[in-house]
């Protein structure tokens, strides 16, 4: 098979499962199969999906330790909310407006906490975006614009199951584009030894900065999708077990597994709701999941790999390699 | 006009002169050897020359431009690279992988054109691939493309810790310590690698070696530090008859 | 409120940021990882302090002791179990590890006592001392004192004793420490026993300053004395021990002078100036990275 066939075959597996998912969700959407209950728990797995590959970015790939995700989420939460409250466009252009808007700024706090952290080890990143978390929350809860405790009220409804599904789908090709350039190879050198990555030509500080940037800028991007379906917003659903969450997904899934993190997503969005007593255990559960994962099994359940359809239609996985269309490997 | 040349370059840490007075002019495609006993800084005049340390002293000027201040990176765009004398490869990545990151500066693609696959990636990240490959032929390393670096076994991951180096297209390349570790049959086919990159590349080469024998078999010229001093510089035959080397070696 | 009063008032909590500092700075001295259950540590002692004295009724003085026993004995069971087999592993492993035991720990309390706060018994007669103008309380006085005699029986201890003298040896290399023959291992072990013993008592001392627990309470103060300690040098124990009184006394400062809500803020706003300007810390040298 040449070269050329096996890209298109690759790319149209992907689009047609990408096209079926959609429809099947839609179809059962329509006949009320998936009752609103249940399309709430559909839309927070995207916004989870959204999460937890914008995390993976930053800390799988990257390999920076960020614990205030939470942070930049409730940032393009509440300036997506404002902003939408603030103009007057048609709702499906109004919404990605608002939520690119959203991404921004959280993308430009990403700078703002990125620039001090990262020219340090990651001790320090990780207690200064712990930090940066609580500092957004207890600021959120101070000013007038963002309704302080009492919360922010009366968004538009302006999220659906097709913008949410759509925009998880958008920014989990873009990363695993990104990942898949060599830009993404810049970035992937920094976890691997910072010193080599510099010494064979790569500036690391731009790339610590531009990834750790982009993480929260879709963090921002998944924050503006919450606060436009949920339609209120309480600075308490953005603290620290907020970001404990997110990571919990990243770690299980595999850091440096998109496939992983989507999979993990679903797994823990679900089951809290499947088991009510698990809820009240969760986070007890979680914190164990944690030390369990890294002492037993640190790559994650699926470790840096990514499994592709045509793979698992073949049958057999490869290990995770950042070029896996690499022209002319022999298989 | 030397390749390099650097004057009076020095470094002080917390009062402790590391290096100090350090003049050496290599020219272009020249084999140099750096030797001197345990401490006596060798490793730091990589890391002044890189830009790992920025140094307290002196000049060094590469092509006539003194690079001194310049962020490492920008030294390996200029034409400077190393490799290590503890191995820093990127472990948990393919071999190929590993010498692709060394092509990065000489790729053009935007974050965007990478993103979405525009035909500037296709093209560049093919040519990179075609490029890695050739050079890990070089190498006897072309059937290993796909192996994790850290499974290599030690001599191969030296190799590749050179191919990656070359790999940013240096005029100067440094290695520190190249054959330490290996068994006499390996530092032999070393010796011929380094003879051959010469050639083959074209570039001036720097190296720091324990091993007497390959330095003095393959430098045209020596450099001798000791207490980050220069005591001794000239050709094999000048150096082995050096009192003062002698001294330094036997601890006088 | 005066000057003075603000200034004793930041002495006082600036002394407990000292103590629990000096247990993050020696567990990073030593192993290089910061622990972040230590904050739990102090909600640990208050906790069992809390429990010993209301539900067992145990004098003051036994259920302190108690408190600092297992707080120490927790300190030695989290390396043991939870960082030592992770000590070659890669750091952010390590990490993650540490954020899981520090979440285990508040969670497990939260499951056994719930998440409301509880009233803190008092320990010390509230009743504050006058002094001209001054109002000093007997808190005050007692947390200022036992503060400044564990540092320095801790820095006596670390020049001094033979143990001391092994856990500077385990900072600088592990391996050429095991080589002169210090056991690593119980070098580590000793060093999370003494962090958690000075945590403990940071913590009867916090909760004694403002008598109200809950799970979580182990966070903030955990944060600020992470601060102080990078302030002072992380690492470095009478850096510890400085950071801790200018976080205090800044602390005061701001909560009397500009605003209280603002206080955690410029905490936060201390640490990410001294990593912008200089990393190492007050009393920190900057030490390059071996290539």
């Amino acid at each position: 098979m040449s070269r050329m066939d096996k890209k298109l075959k690759s790319y149209s597996i992907n689009i047609g499962a990408i096209l079926v998912i959609y429809i099947l969700l839609t179809l059962l959407m329509k006949f009320g199969i998936i009752n609103s209950y249940y399309e709430v728990i559909v839309i927070s797995i995207g916004i989870n999906i959204i999460m937890a590959t914008s995390l993976n970015l930053a800390t799988g790939y990257l390999g920076q330790l960020a614990l205030g995700h939470a942070g930049f989420m409730a940032v393009g939460a509440y300036v997506s909310a404002i902003c939408t409250s603030h103009m007057n466009l048609p709702d499906t252009l109004q919404l990605i407006v608002s939520i690119l808007v959203g991404g921004i700024v959280a993308g430009l706090f990403g700078i703002l906490v990125g620039i001090p952290a990262l020219r340090l080890k990651g001790d320090y990143l990780a207690i200064i975006t712990l930090a940066f978390g609580e500092i957004i929350r207890v600021i959120i809860l101070n000013l007038n614009i963002t309704g302080g405790a009492r919360g922010l009220k009366g968004i538009p409804l302006l999220t659906s199951f097709n913008s949410v599904y759509w925009i998880t789908i958008i920014i989990v090709a873009i990363i695993y584009t990104l990942i898949h350039s060599r830009h993404g190879r810049a970035i992937i050198s920094i976890r691997e030894d910072e010193i080599a990555a510099e010494s064979v030509g790569i500036p690391t500080t731009y790339y610590k900065n531009f990834a750790f940037s982009l993480a929260a800028f879709f963090a921002g991007i998944g924050g503006g999708l919450y606060a436009h379906y949920y339609t209120v917003l309480d600075p308490g659903s953005f603290d620290f077990m907020r970001s404990i969450e997110i990571l919990i997904i990243v770690v299980l899934g595999g850091m440096g597994s998109l496939t992983g993190s989507i999979v993990a997503a679903i797994v823990l969005t679900i089951l809290p709701q499947l088991l009510m007593d698990f809820a009240d255990w969760r986070m007890l559960i979680y914190s164990i999941i944690l030390v369990i994962m890294m002492l037993f099994r640190p790559e994650g359940l699926f470790g840096k790999k990514e499994f592709s359809l045509i793979t698992l239609l073949k049958g057999k996985q490869h290990a995770f390699n950042p070029t896996p269309n690499s022209h002319g490997r022999s298989e | 006009m030397p390749l390099l040349e650097t004057r009076d370059l020095g470094i002080t840490f917390g009062g402790l002169r590391a290096v100090g007075d350090f003049n050496i002019k290599i020219e272009e495609q020249e084999l140099m050897g750096l030797i001197g006993p345990n401490g006596a800084g060798k490793t730091t005049v990589f890391n002044l020359l890189t830009g790992v340390y920025l140094p307290t002293e002196g000049v060094i000027n590469l092509d006539g431009e003194n690079i001194v201040g310049k962020k490492p990176y920008e030294i390996v765009q200029k034409g400077i690279s190393r490799t290590f004398q503890n191995i820093r490869l990127f472990k948990d990545l393919s071999v190929i992988d590993n010498v692709k990151m060394a092509f990065h500066h000489k790729m053009k693609y935007s974050t965007i054109a990478g993103i979405l696959r525009l035909p500037s990636y296709w093209k560049e990240e093919k040519e990179i691939h075609e490029k890695s490959l050739e050079l890990l032929k070089l190498f006897n390393m072309d059937h290993l493309a796909y192996t994790t670096a850290k499974n290599l076994p030690y001599g191969q991951q030296r190799k590749l810790e050179i191919a990656r180096a070359l790999a940013a297209n240096p005029k100067l390349l440094l290695l520190d310590e190249p054959a330490a570790g290996m068994n006499p049959n390996e530092t032999k086919e070393l010796m011929e690698t380094i003879h051959f990159i010469r050639d083959k590349f074209k570039i001036a080469i720097l190296l720091i070696e324990h091993d007497m024998g390959l330095v003095m078999g393959i430098c045209e010229k020596i450099v001798v530090i000791d207490y980050g001093m220069i005591i001794a510089t000239g050709t094999p035959e000048e150096i082995k008859k050096n009192k003062k080397v002698i001294g330094a070696y036997l601890g006088e | 409120m005066t000057f003075l009063q603000q200034l004793i008032n930041g002495i006082h909590v600036g002394s407990i940021y000292a103590l629990i500092a000096l247990g993050y700075t020696m567990v990073y001295g030593i192993i290089k990882l910061i622990n972040f259950a230590h904050g739990d540590i102090i909600m640990m002692g208050a906790y069992i302090t809390f429990v010993s004295l209301i539900m067992f009724n145990v004098p003051i003085w036994m259920a302190v002791i108690i408190a600092i026993l297992i707080c120490l004995i927790s300190g030695i069971l989290i390396e043991r179990i939870a960082y030592k087999p992770l000590r070659n592993a890669p750091r952010i492993s390590a990490r993650i590890t540490a954020i899981g035991v520090s979440l285990f720990i508040e969670n497990l309390f939260f499951k056994i006592f719930g998440g409301n706060p509880r009233p803190f018994p008092v320990l010390i007669d509230p009743t504050p001392i006058s002094l001209g103008s001054l109002q000093i309380s007997m808190v005050t006085i007692v947390t200022i004192v036992v503060s400044i005699l564990l540092m320095i029986a801790l820095d006596l201890f670390v020049k001094k004793t033979k143990t001391g003298k092994a856990m500077r040896a385990v900072s600088e290399d592990h391996g050429a420490a095991q080589l002169m023959g210090i056991n690593v291992n119980t070098t580590i072990s000793i060093t999370f026993a003494i962090g958690s013993m000075l945590a403990a008592v940071g913590g009867i001392l916090y909760s004694t300053a403002y008598p109200q627990i809950d799970p979580f309470m182990g966070m903030m103060p955990g944060l600020k004395a992470f601060v102080a300690a990078v302030l002072g040098g992380i690492g470095i124990i009478p850096g510890a021990m400085l950071g801790g009184f200018i976080m205090g006394i800044a602390e005061s400062f701001t909560k009397g002078y500009i605003s209280s809500q603002l206080a955690d803020a410029v905490v936060f706003g201390i640490l990410i100036l001294v990593l912008s300007l200089k990393p190492s810390g007050i009393f920190g040298k900057n030490v390059k990275e071996k290539v």
